[in-house]
C-alpha cells in the first residue's frame, strides 16, 4: 500500500484572527485550526477525547491550550495533549504555511 | 538498589509506597501491579460519584506522571497470580516475572457477593470499584427498579446514588435496625425517618434467599416467600480480603492475610498492609487505620525497626443527602457504662457518648457532627473526663482554641488525605499561609470529604494568633491563575482603571498570561459592569453558548430561542418559525419551559441565516442575562386577574433584555395570588393584589429550590420597574460571579437588601446606572446578520473536498 501525505490549501492566514478556532471539513475529518496569540497555527481533529465528545473549535483559547467547551477539559495545542488532572489526547496535524496560505498535512 | 515488589495499587498500599518514599526515596526500585486500568484513586468518593457531586478525574489520588516522577513501574490491568516465595519473585498473569527483596501483598478486597442462586445474573453487582460505579450509572439509564441489599454504610450511600441517578429504591436490610453496628436505635430510626423522606423505601428484617430472572434480574425472593421486584441488585453487605493469591502462594491466611504489628506476613520479606491483612483478629476497612499501618510498614522496610502497630479504633463518618453523622467505639449500654445524652428531635439532632470509669467508650452523633474530632481523641487517648464539659457550646471560641492547644503534634487531622495537626501548622508558619484555601491547596487538608474543615479553620487561627484575620481567611480566589479575590480584583480594576480582559491579567500579574475558563468570563463580567457603557465586550473570552449566541448542544449542534416577549405571540410570528423550522429540517420544535418556542438541533452554518428569516430578537436562551419574564394571562382575559400581567411582563422583558448579570435571571408575573406564572421560584417574581404588586426575590426553581422572599409592596407598575432595577443593579453590583440570587441573598442577607433598597436616594443611583448600562447593547443576531467577519469567524463551515 502506499501512503501519500496530501497537503492540502485550507484558509488564507490574513483572514484568521488571534484567539480564535475556526471549524474545516476535509471530506469526513473535521478539523478545529487555531491561531494563537503569538500568530502560530495549529490543527487538531475536531473532537474532544472526553467520552461524551463534543468540538473544540469553539472552546476559549489561552495561549497555546484550549478549553473543550462542554466539559473544560485543557488541551495542548501543540501536541494535543490533555492537561492534568484530566487525560487524552488529540489527534493533530502538521500546519505549514506559504505566504499566505495556510496548508494542513493529511 | 533494592527491588520492591507491590501486589495492589490501592489507596492503603499507595499510602504506604509514599511513606517509604518519604523516609527513603533511593533505597528501592519500586514496581507496582494493579488489576484495575486506573492510577490509585479515592474509593471512598466513589458513592460521591453516584450522587453525581463529583467525577472520575477528581478522585484520582496519584495521576500517572506521579509514578514516573518517582520512578515507578506501573503495571495495570495486570493481576499478580503467584508468588514464588522461595526465588523470591512473583508471576502475573500476563507471565510476567519480576524479582524481589521485599514483597507488599496489598490486594484490598472484594464486595461480599451472597452465596444465593442467581447471584450470577445480569444486572446483579457490588459497589466496590470505578466499573461497579459505571454499570450502576449505566442501568440507571435504562431501567427504573434498583433493589440494595444491606442497609450499613455502604449500601445507603449507593442507594442515594441511585435515587439521584432517577431509580426507585428498596434497601434490604437483614436487620432491624439501620447501620446497627455504628448507630444506636435512636439515631437508627432517626436515619431511617430521613432517608424515608428522601424517597427511600426500606424492606426490613428480610433475608434474600434468591435472586429472580432469566438471563437479567427482574426481582428477589425473601425467606418469608415474598417477592420484590428490581432491575438492579446492588449487594452491599460487607467486604471480602482478596487473599486468593497469598494463600495459593503458601502464606498464612484466616479472614485475611495474617501480620504481625510489624505488618509481617508468615513468609520472610513479605508484608501486607490494608483490607487484606487481618491484625490481631480484626480486618480494618477504613481509611485511617490503613493509613497507620502504611507508617509502621514503611518504617519496617526502610529503617528495620518500627513503632508496633498496636491496631485502631475506628470512627466512621457517613454523610448521605445532607445527614452528618459519627460513630466510634462501643455503641451498646451495659450495667456499667454511663450515658451522656442531647436528643434535640425538633433539629433532628441526637448525640450520645458512652462512658466508664470516667473513660468515652463509644460515640454516636447525628445532625451535628462537629465534636467529633475532639470526643473521638478523647476515646482514643482515653482522657479522664471528670470535670470537661462534653459538649461544646455554641459560641465557645476560647474552647476551641484551648483545644488546639492541647491537641499533640502527630494527631490526624484531616484523615481522607493523613493530614496531621503539626503538618498544617508548619505549613502555616514556614508558607506564610492566611487562608483556609491556600491551606488546603498546600497541604491537601479538607480536600475531599472536608469534614476537617471547621478543625482547619481553628488551627489556622491558632497559628496565626492575632494576625488572625477571619474574614480573610474564609477568602477565595477567583481561580488558580491568581490569588486575587472577587473584592480585591474589582478594586484593582477601579483603582488602577483598568479597562480590557487582557490588561487586566498582564497587569496583574496572572500567572497565566491568557487565564482561564473560570477568570476570563468573569473579568469580561466585572469591566462591564463597572465601566457601564464604555467598555467594549470581550466576545472572546465568553464561553461557547454566549460566544455564539445559541447554545451548544450535545451533538454539537445549535438551538434557536427568540424572543417572546411576555409570553405572547401572534399567528404571524408562528407561521414565520414554523416556516423557517420546516425550511432548515430543524428536527425538534418545543416549548420551553420560559413560554417560548425553541428550535433544535440546528447546524451552526445555518444560524445567522435562520435569524435572518426569523427577524426576531434573540431570547437569549443560553446566556447569564434575563432569561425569560413568564406571565400568566392576567385582568386583560382572565376573570380573577386583579393586574394587567402580561403588559408588566413585556414592559419589563423589554426593558431588562440583554443585560449582563453575574448568572442568569429569570422572572414571573402573576395577576393574582393563584401565582400561574409560578413567579414564587424565580429570581424576581410579581404578584398582582388589589391596588398594587407583591414582589417577591430570590426564588430558585432549579437545582437548589427555594421559594422567593417578599421584598417588598409597591403601589404601581412605574413603582415595579423603579424597585427592579435598582434591586437587579445592587444584585450586579454585589454578587460574585456565576452566584444566581437566591444564593446572592442567603449570602448577604434578605434584611440588608431591603435596607439598602429602602433609601430613595440609593436606588436613584442604582437605577442611573442601570439606565446607563442597558444603552451600550445591541441585539447580537441582527449584528451577526449585517457584519461579515463575524460570521466568517464564527458561523462559518469550511468545507473541503480533496480531490474534486
Amino acid at each position: 500500500m502506499i501512503t501519500t501525505l496530501t497537503r492540502i490549501p485550507v484558509v488564507n492566514y490574513s483572514n484568521l484572527k488571534a484567539r480564535a478556532g475556526y471549524s474545516i471539513k476535509i471530506d469526513n475529518t473535521e478539523i478545529a485550526l487555531f491561531k494563537v496569540t503569538n500568530g502560530k497555527v495549529y490543527a487538531l481533529e475536531n473532537r474532544s477525547p472526553h467520552p461524551k465528545g463534543g468540538v473544540l473549535s469553539e472552546g476559549l483559547v489561552s495561549g497555546e491550550y484550549v478549553y473543550c467547551p462542554f466539559y473544560d477539559w485543557k488541551i495542548s495545542l501543540l501536541d494535543g495533549k490533555v492537561q492534568a488532572p484530566d487525560e487524552g489526547q488529540v489527534r493533530t496535524f502538521k500546519v505549514e504555511r506559504e505566504e499566505d496560505i495556510v496548508f494542513i498535512v493529511l | 538498589m533494592k527491588k520492591l515488589v507491590m501486589i495492589g495499587n490501592g489507596m492503603a498500599g499507595v499510602r504506604t509506597i509514599e511513606e517509604i518514599l518519604k523516609l527513603s526515596p533511593e533505597q528501592f526500585e519500586i514496581t507496582i501491579f494493579g488489576q484495575e486500568p486506573y492510577p490509585n484513586y479515592n474509593r471512598i468518593k466513589l458513592s460521591n460519584i453516584l450522587q453525581g457531586d463529583t467525577n472520575f478525574d477528581e478522585i484520582i489520588i496519584n495521576p500517572l506522571d506521579w509514578y514516573k516522577e518517582n520512578r515507578i513501574q506501573l503495571f495495570t490491568g495486570e493481576t499478580v497470580v503467584k508468588i514464588d516465595v522461595e526465588a523470591k519473585q512473583v508471576i502475573s498473569n500476563q507471565g510476567r516475572e519480576v524479582e524481589y527483596d521485599d514483597l507488599i501483598i496489598a490486594t484490598g478486597s472484594n464486595s461480599f457477593i451472597l452465596p444465593i442462586p442467581g447471584a450470577d445474573k445480569i444486572g446483579v453487582t457490588g459497589f466496590r470499584d470505578i466499573q461497579d460505579c459505571e454499570m450502576m450509572i449505566k442501568s440507571a439509564e435504562q431501567y427504573k427498579k434498583a433493589v440494595v441489599i444491606g442497609g450499613g454504610l455502604l449500601g445507603l450511600e449507593a442507594a442515594r446514588g441511585l435515587l439521584n441517578l432517577g431509580m426507585k429504591v428498596d434497601v434490604v436490610h437483614l436487620m432491624p435496625h439501620l447501620m446497627e453496628r455504628q448507630l444506636d436505635p435512636i439515631a437508627s430510626s432517626l436515619l431511617r425517618a430521613e432517608l424515608e423522606s428522601q424517597g427511600m423505601n426500606f424492606l426490613m428484617e428480610k433475608e434474600t434467599i434468591e435472586i429472580l430472572g432469566d438471563e437479567r434480574v427482574t426481582g428477589l425472593r425473601f425467606k418469608d416467600s415474598s417477592e420484590v421486584e428490581a432491575d438492579l441488585v446492588v449487594m452491599a453487605i460487607g467486604i471480602k480480603s482478596n487473599t486468593e493469591v497469598a494463600k495459593n502462594s503458601g502464606i498464612y491466611v484466616n479472614r485475611g492475610i495474617v501480620v504481625n504489628d510489624f505488618m509481617e506476613t508468615s513468609v520472610p520479606n513479605a508484608y501486607a498492609v490494608g483490607e487484606c491483612a487481618e491484625h490481631r483478629e480484626i480486618v480494618y476497612g477504613l481509611v485511617a487505620p490503613l493509613y497507620e499501618q502504611g507508617k509502621v510498614l514503611a518504617e519496617r522496610i526502610c529503617v528495620g525497626e518500627a513503632k508496633p502497630y498496636a491496631g485502631s479504633v475506628t470512627g466512621t463518618q457517613l454523610k448521605v443527602a445532607g445527614v452528618d453523622l459519627f460513630s466510634a467505639g462501643e455503641i451498646f449500654e451495659d450495667g456499667s457504662t454511663k450515658s451522656i445524652m442531647i436528643y434535640n428531635e425538633y433539629d433532628g439532632i441526637y448525640k450520645r457518648v458512652l462512658t466508664r470509669n470516667n473513660l468515652i467508650v463509644g460515640i454516636v452523633l447525628y445532625g451535628d457532627t462537629k465534636d467529633s474530632t475532639k470526643l473521638f481523641r478523647m476515646l482514643t487517648k482515653k482522657e479522664d473526663i471528670s470535670g470537661v464539659s462534653i459538649f461544646q457550646n455554641e459560641c465557645s471560641g476560647a474552647g476551641a482554641n484551648d483545644d488546639i492547644a492541647s491537641m499533640p503534634n502527630d494527631e490526624l487531622v484531616c484523615g481522607c488525605n493523613g493530614v496531621t495537626k503539626g503538618a498544617i501548622v508548619e505549613a502555616i508558619q514556614t508558607q506564610g499561609l492566611t487562608t483556609l484555601d491556600q491551606v488546603s491547596h498546600c497541604t491537601n487538608a479538607g480536600r475531599s470529604c472536608g469534614r476537617c474543615k471547621p478543625m482547619v479553620s481553628s488551627i489556622l487561627a491558632y497559628t496565626l494568633g492575632d494576625q488572625f484575620d477571619a474574614a480573610a481567611a474564609q477568602k477565595t480566589s477567583i481561580c488558580g491563575c491568581t490569588t486575587l479575590s472577587r473584592e480585591e480584583l474589582m478594586a484593582e480594576i477601579k483603582t488602577k482603571g483598568l479597562t480590557s480582559v487582557k490588561e487586566v491579567m498582564i497587569v496583574l500579574e496572572w500567572n497565566n498570561e491568557e487565564g482561564c475558563t473560570k477568570c476570563r468570563p468573569a473579568i469580561n463580567y466585572y469591566l462591564g459592569m463597572i465601566h457601564l457603557d464604555e467598555y467594549k465586550d470581550d466576545r472572546d473570552s465568553r464561553l461557547v453558548n454566549e460566544k455564539m449566541h445559541a447554545n451548544i448542544q450535545k451533538d454539537g449542534t445549535y438551538s434557536v430561542v427568540p424572543r417572546m416577549y411576555g409570553g405572547v405571540t401572534t399567528a404571524a410570528d408562528l407561521k414565520k418559525i414554523a416556516e423557517v423550522a420546516e425550511k432548515y429540517n430543524v428536527p425538534l420544535v418545543k416549548l420551553t419551559g420560559g413560554q417560548r418556542i425553541g428550535l433544535f438541533g440546528v447546524k451552526k452554518e445555518d444560524l445567522p441565516a435562520m435569524w435572518e428569516e426569523l427577524d426576531m430578537p434573540s431570547g437569549y436562551a443560553y446566556g447569564k442575562t434575563l432569561r425569560t419574564v413568564k406571565t400568566c394571562v392576567g385582568a386583560q382575559f382572565c376573570r380573577y386577574g386583579t393586574q394587567d400581567s402580561m403588559a408588566l411582563g413585556i414592559e419589563l422583558e423589554k426593558k431588562f433584555e440583554r443585560l449582563d448579570t453575574p448568572h442568569k435571571v429569570k422572572m414571573g408575573v402573576s395577576a393574582c395570588p393563584r401565582n400561574c406564572s409560578e413567579a414564587g421560584i424565580k429570581d424576581i417574581g410579581f404578584v398582582g393584589i388589589d391596588g398594587g404588586w407583591e414582589i417577591y426575590v430570590a426564588g430558585n426553581g432549579g437545582v437548589d429550590l427555594r421559594p422567593g422572599d417578599l421584598l417588598c409592596t409597591v403601589k404601581t407598575q412605574k413603582d415595579v420597574m423603579e424597585m427592579t432595577g435598582a434591586y437587579l443593579q445592587y444584585y450586579r453590583e454585589t454578587a460574585n460571579y456565576l452566584e444566581r440570587t437566591s444564593k446572592w441573598v442567603e449570602r448577604v442577607g434578605l434584611d440588608h437588601v431591603k435596607e439598602v433598597l429602602e433609601d430613595e436616594e440609593t436606588r436613584r443611583a442604582l437605577n442611573e446606572r442601570m439606565d446607563q448600562t442597558l444603552k451600550k447593547y445591541i441585539e447580537p443576531w441582527n449584528e451577526a446578520i449585517q457584519n461579515e467577519e463575524i460570521q466568517d469567524k464564527y458561523y462559518t463551515q469550511h468545507t473541503i473536498k480533496v480531490g474534486e
